[in-house]
């Protein structure tokens, strides 16, 4: 038995098998096998082997006759992998410590590598590249094969991994995964906003719990307190299967709110709406009385097939959804690929610095088909129900200006094909930009509604990577300029009489409620699984109190004090949720 | 069956040395024969059918290999790749003088 802290990013318990997602990006852990595996190991470096070679011969053969020196490389790197002796280390390897075939392979190309960057030659030393790059082709293999196993999953397992990509997430069978543990990331990493659409527990930032596990062990996720135990005995599962009991309890007593109104005591009225990453958790949002989707994403769109989606791939998503919500309103955000997603097809060029980079709304205005197929699809589905378009990431006017001209665009062709569409949709924009933040009185001219992005909004104004083990605890939501920027662009939305909602992780942490609520918030949107909590929240504050809050917080120096305060404010009107 | 032993040492003239295109070369003419075939530099012997054990020898410009053929065809292995080493891999192929000698 082993037990490991890390972030505690989605509340709840589990218990299943663990099942590791190992990556090509990453460091390959050393993960033993038992004896009546290492056949089956054995089989899968086969497998990679051969597969590798046929994708290299069709490659070469897609270089044609001009390939050149590319052609020399493919021919070498074939000739690497139909080298026996190669292939027989690494079984030899499989087979002698009883290791994973991804840790064989990558050990021993490893152990290649360094020999050649060991020799004082540079041409030579230089060879070690190649060898990298082998590496990578097979692990791909490996680990492509593996992605299929997830897709087709059939127990109950936690997925255990690195770092979880939406590409991976995209993939997987939603029916059987129980719970996620990372080594890496923070409270609004892409594992932990996924953990939260889909409602079961997660913690992150574990360091090294994929290094920890062998094939077959079993795991519990403590996704409230940040707790992982690796083969727990049987008084451990016990116990947490007591807890895990009384917690559902909870949960079903939150639940129990579902049909009352998101009201404070002083009877202002609050609107609750979700936030989601796929279309079939819309209904999450109806379960949890939420009463419309505050932003609907529309990546799953180009992270789920292998091709640009078409516009009838992004009408039919929308459609669904939108007729089971009848007049609820429904946001959709423009597609917000770049920095850490990326569709399929369209492998960007890697960018030094992505999230300063092509990404969202500058990729869209760079890439106007793929933009306007996704307007045109909008538009078209508007007429089902209360939609609105929402652009990510927009940094200043012109730009604002310039995605509504495209917009107008994409209108004047519906009318010249005779195609109908809802006249007047409301056009707003995120605002999770510094400068979007500080400007928001003059965007507001142009915007029915902001909504506020508090992920990229804290990342950006506190350059922090928040994905980023080292430095994430420098990310909170509490620092004072965060505060004031939120401050801001609640006043300039107020000042314009445009509409006004948060979307991001802020608006569902409970100590975050009270101060959002006295800057003047009375929209917000969030994972659906945390409404009932957020709403317990709202159900038990007066606005008045709220104002105090924030008047008293926004003359503080440090996150620290902010934080302190917020949580014992919260504690103090609600003991339970802490 | 007759079963030949043949060696020669050559010296790796090219400025790049036995770097990845030069050893597949070796590698695609030792493989034709059925000889089995060793090369050796001052501290390794190493298949020289497998590309992975011919490049970690590492031979930089000036290094000497031994190269030792044994089977059937062993003769014929080594005037073939000796042949590469005195025309493809010389520095000015292909007209550059024969480099290798025979032992």
């Amino acid at each position: 038995m082993e037990v490991k802290k890390g972030i505690a990013v989605s509340p709840g318990i589990a218990i299943a098998r663990a099942l590791v997602i190992d990556s090509e990006e990453s460091r390959i852990p050393r993960r033993s096998v038992r004896q009546g595996q290492v056949a089956g190991e054995v089989r899968r470096v086969r497998d990679a082997f051969k597969r590798a070679v046929s994708e290299l011969t069709e490659m070469e053969a897609a270089q044609g006759i001009e390939g050149g020196q590319i052609k020399d490389i493919f021919a070498v790197h074939r000739r690497f992998l139909r080298d026996k002796s190669l292939r027989n280390r690494i079984v030899r390897m499989v087979e002698a410590e009883k290791v994973t075939a991804e840790y064989a392979v990558s050990a021993t190309m490893h152990q290649i590598a360094e020999h050649f960057s060991q020799v004082k030659d540079h041409y030579i030393s230089e060879r070690a590249a190649d060898i990298y790059d082998l590496e990578k082709r097979l692990l791909h293999h490996l680990l492509g094969g593996l992605k299929e196993d997830i897709a087709h999953i059939a127990e109950q397992v936690v997925v255990v991994a690195h770092e979880l990509t939406p590409t991976q997430t995209a993939n997987f069978n939603r029916t059987y995964i129980r719970g996620l543990a990372t080594d890496a990331g923070g409270r609004t990493s892409h594992t932990a906003i996924v953990a939260r659409s889909m409602g079961i527990p997660a913690v992150v930032g574990l360091e090294d719990v994929t290094g920890s596990l062998t094939g077959s062990d079993t795991i519990i996720i403590d996704g409230n307190h940040g707790v992982v135990v690796i083969n727990p005995d049987d008084d451990t599962i016990a116990e947490y299967e007591k807890y895990s009991r009384q917690y559902l309890k909870l949960e079903h007593q939150l639940d129990a709110l579902r049909d009352l109104p998101a009201v404070t005591r002083d009877g202002v009225e609050i609107t609750l709406l979700g936030n989601i990453e796929f279309p079939d958790e819309s209904q999450l949002i109806i379960d949890k009385g939420g009463q419309g989707i505050g932003l609907y994403r529309t990546e799953f769109l180009y992270l789920y097939s292998e091709t640009e989606p078409t516009e009838e791939d992004h009408y039919e998503a929308y459609a669904e959804t939108i007729r089971a919500f009848g007049n609820k309103p429904i946001v959709i955000r423009t597609m917000d690929l770049g920095a850490d997603k990326f569709t399929q097809s369209r492998r960007f060029d890697p960018e030094p610095n992505p999230f300063l980079g092509l990404r969202s709304i500058r990729f869209c205005l760079q890439n106007l088909a793929i933009f306007k197929t996704q307007l045109r699809a909008i538009l078209r589905a508007s007429l089902l129900g209360n939609v609105s378009i929402m652009f990510p990431l927009i940094t200043n006017l012109p730009e604002l200006r310039q995605a509504k001209m495209i917009l107008r665009d994409v209108m004047e062709d519906l009318d010249e094909d005779g195609i109908k569409y809802k006249q007047g949709i409301k056009v707003g924009i995120m605002i999770e930009t510094p400068s979007a933040a500080l400007t928001a009185a003059t965007l507001a001219q142009d915007a029915d509604f902001f909504s506020i992005g508090t992920n990229d909004l804290i990342q950006y104004t506190l350059a922090v990577d928040r994905g980023n083990e080292r430095v994430s605890s420098l990310y909170t939501g509490a620092e004072p300029a965060v505060l004031r920027l939120l401050r801001a662009v609640v006043q300039d939305a107020y000042r314009a009489k445009i509409g006004l909602s948060i979307c991001g992780e802020m608006a569902s942490e409970p100590e975050y409620i009270m101060l959002l609520l006295g800057m003047g918030v009375r929209t917000f949107s969030l994972a659906p699984p945390l409404i009932p909590e957020v709403k317990q929240v709202i159900r038990s504050v007066s606005i008045d109190k709220c104002n105090q809050i924030t008047r008293k917080v926004l003359t503080m120096t440090s996150h620290r004090q902010v934080e302190s305060f917020l949580r014992d404010a919260t504690r103090k009107v609600l003991p339970e949720v802490f | 069956m007759e079963k030949l032993v043949c060696e020669t040492e050559v010296e790796v003239r090219n400025p790049d040395g036995l770097h990845m295109r030069p050893a597949m070369q070796f590698v695609d003419v030792a493989s034709q024969f059925s000889s089995n075939i060793e090369v050796s530099n001052a501290e390794y012997t190493v298949d020289g059918k497998s590309i992975m054990q011919v490049t970690m020898l590492a031979a930089t410009c000036g290094t000497k290999l031994l190269i030792k053929a044994t089977g059937k065809d062993a003769e014929e292995a080594i005037r073939a790749l000796r042949e590469l080493f005195t025309k493809q891999l010389a520095p000015n192929p292909p007209s550059a003088e024969a480099s290798g000698k025979q032992n």
